[in-house]
């Protein structure tokens, strides 16, 4: 056996260096399963729809509904709070996007662009900080300065469009994908 | 210090053993004739009470997971039934949850010490890494033990804490999610956090050695904070320091049994006694007390991501103590100045701690408590970035004593001692 030697490297530094990578491939490829077991199972992914009738729900009411492990906010505004909510110029809000999943994503956040129907909000009720559930403002219980919601763990205040206003939420409240079915029937998921 | 073993092994038993595992030798040289300082105060028994803690827990926490099951259903339950049907299942769930608060008392007061008296600083930089890995360890045990009887404030907690990686550009979403093992915090989330819990507290031992071991190497800093000299600065470890510490601990263990047998739940929440329901957040989310202070740096910052960092900062910080510092004193017995200011940050501590504890809106005696809460939160944080190293150039320390020896026996008797 006679040694060669290359300015390059050794037949033996090739060996090691091509060992070492397919040994760290192999190594991260084993690693995945033991973090991706972290992600949701089948079971959480199977796509949760519910349906609700909303004929009951009076004006200035809002019932809570789970969907998929969260509170669903449906609310029957009043027409004085729809008026307050077209009255605010999108450009002043802290978030001027409609996160709203029935529409683009970039699309305003115009009141008319957070409801099907303006007279029935359908919000998912997660502050966008931290998770918690706001608590909805009643005329004998006014929440905040917006006439909304107040998140009591972190101060968070939305208006009557489910718009931030104020505190440290970043984002308006999340509008799920929905439909109406009939007039008084709606499908969420 | 941990200069040559003075272990003598005499039967031919030991000296089997001594030539095949030194075990024996190892604890020979480290806890009986394991040189120390002779000025060693009560502060400094702490380390052994924190040792007894960690103890504890994992005792009293391997007993409850043989009753305890980790499910989203009976979770609650499979809690009240130890506490009513198990022998003695509420005297061991009640030493388990308070000892988590006498942990947390032990290891702020071991912190507190370490800052006063300057323990972080040369050649001792990696014990204090090591005490803050096994505190970032200790707050993340402690989290998802309190998620464990899935009551309103167990689901809460976790539901706000899990949401702060939500903050974290682009991927936050996702990790949050990968926490959750589903759209929100539920089954999966409680399964997971209960195997954590079981295994955090043996990594927890395991760098606790590191962090002894560390130790063992330059010895024990004391309350002057200059180096030992001769021997006539140490006496054994046993039997003098195993005496004290066992003396300190017992006084701590009256303390602990105070709480235990008769205010029980006097660090718990009320709200965790109902069952955990995820369309009702509780009126007001306090987390337990030794994580007050950071909760209160969070809610003053009116941002999301921005509250997070700062939060998290807070404890980054705490990690780079040993090169803030400029000051070669160690001790603040002879820094008149830095004396002050780490009284300042104790009273900085304590009101975010308040303020963390009060409703988000909260005004007393006139004063918002978001502004008490601001205040404290940039003193803190000045604290570490401007006060440590500045007032170590800028200060005129006292004079040193020449020896331990000389400080605690005076002149002649030192002498004497020659």
């Amino acid at each position: 056996m006679t040694a060669t030697t290359h300015d390059a490297g050794t037949r033996r530094d090739f060996l090691y260096v091509a060992s070492g990578a397919v040994g760290a491939v192999g190594a991260a490829a084993a690693l995945w399963p033991f973090i991706d077991q972290m992600n949701p199972s089948a079971a959480a992914l199977a796509l949760a729809t519910i349906e609700a009738d909303v004929a009951a729900i009076q004006p200035g009411q809002q019932v809570v509904l789970k969907w998929r492990g969260h509170p669903l906010f449906v609310r029957r505004r009043t027409e004085t709070e729809i008026s307050e909510a077209k009255s605010v110029d999108v450009s002043t809000l802290p978030d001027p996007l409609a996160f709203n999943h029935n529409l683009p994503d970039n699309a305003p956040a115009t009141d008319a662009n957070r409801a099907i129907k303006p007279e029935l909000l359908v919000l998912i009720g997660v502050c966008t900080h931290l998770g918690c559930t706001p608590t909805v403002a009643t005329p004998t219980a006014p929440q905040g300065e917006y006439g909304g919601w107040l998140c009591h763990c972190h101060g968070s205040q939305y208006d009557t469009s489910g718009r931030i206003r104020k505190g440290p939420a970043p984002r308006n409240l999340e509008v799920p994908p929905y439909s109406f079915l009939s007039d008084t029937r709606i499908k969420v998921g | 210090m941990s200069g040559p073993s003075t272990y003598n092994p005499k039967s031919g038993l030991e000296k089997w053993i001594d030539q095949r595992l030194p075990l024996p030798r190892l604890l020979h040289d480290t806890v009986h004739t394991f040189p120390t300082p002779r000025n060693l105060n009560i502060w400094y028994t702490f380390g052994g009470i924190l040792t007894f803690c960690l103890g504890v827990q994992i005792l009293t926490g391997i007993v409850l997971a043989m009753h305890y099951v980790a499910n989203a259903g009976l979770a609650f339950n499979s809690v009240e039934s130890i506490m009513r049907d198990v022998n003695y299942g509420w005297l061991i769930r009640y030493i388990h949850a308070n000892g988590a608060s006498m942990f947390f008392l032990a290891v702020y007061i071991h912190m507190f010490r370490g800052l006063y008296y300057g323990s972080y600083k040369a050649p001792r930089e990696l014990i204090w890494i090591l005490g803050v890995l096994i505190y970032l360890l200790m707050m993340a045990t402690a989290f998802f033990g309190y998620v464990l009887p899935w009551g309103q404030m167990s689901f809460w907690g976790a539901t706000v804490i899990t949401n702060l990686f939500s903050a974290i550009p682009v991927i936050g979403g996702h990790i949050a999610t990968w926490l959750w093992g589903d759209f929100a915090v539920g089954d999966a989330t409680l399964n997971r956090f209960f195997s954590l819990h079981y295994l955090l507290p043996f990594i927890i031992a395991g760098v606790v050695g590191l962090h002894i071991w560390a130790l063992h190497v330059p010895g024990n800093n004391n309350p002057l904070g200059i180096d030992v000299k001769s021997p006539q600065d140490t006496v054994p470890f046993h039997p003098y320091y195993t005496v004290k510490d066992a003396f300190y601990l017992c006084l701590f263990v009256l303390f602990f049994a105070a709480f235990v047998f008769y205010s029980p739940d006097f660090f718990g929440n009320p709200d965790n006694y109902i069952p955990a329901n995820p369309l009702v957040t509780p009126p007001d989310i306090v987390p337990e007390w030794y994580l007050l202070p950071y909760y209160a740096m969070l809610r003053s910052i009116p941002d999301k991501l921005m509250g997070v960092i700062v939060m998290g900062g807070a404890i980054v910080t705490l990690f780079l103590i040993p090169w803030l510092d400029t000051s070669r004193v160690r001790s603040c017995r002879f820094r008149p100045l830095m004396k002050q200011f780490f009284w300042g940050f104790v009273v900085a501590c304590v009101l975010l701690g308040y303020c963390g504890a009060q409703s988000v809106d909260a005004v007393k005696f006139g004063v918002p408590m978001v502004w008490v809460a601001r205040i404290a939160s940039i003193y803190y944080y000045a604290f570490f970035w401007l006060i440590l190293p500045i007032v170590g150039l800028i200060e005129t320390p006292k004079k040193l004593p020449a020896s331990i020896a000389q400080s605690v026996l005076g002149d002649s008797a030192a002498a004497a001692a020659e």
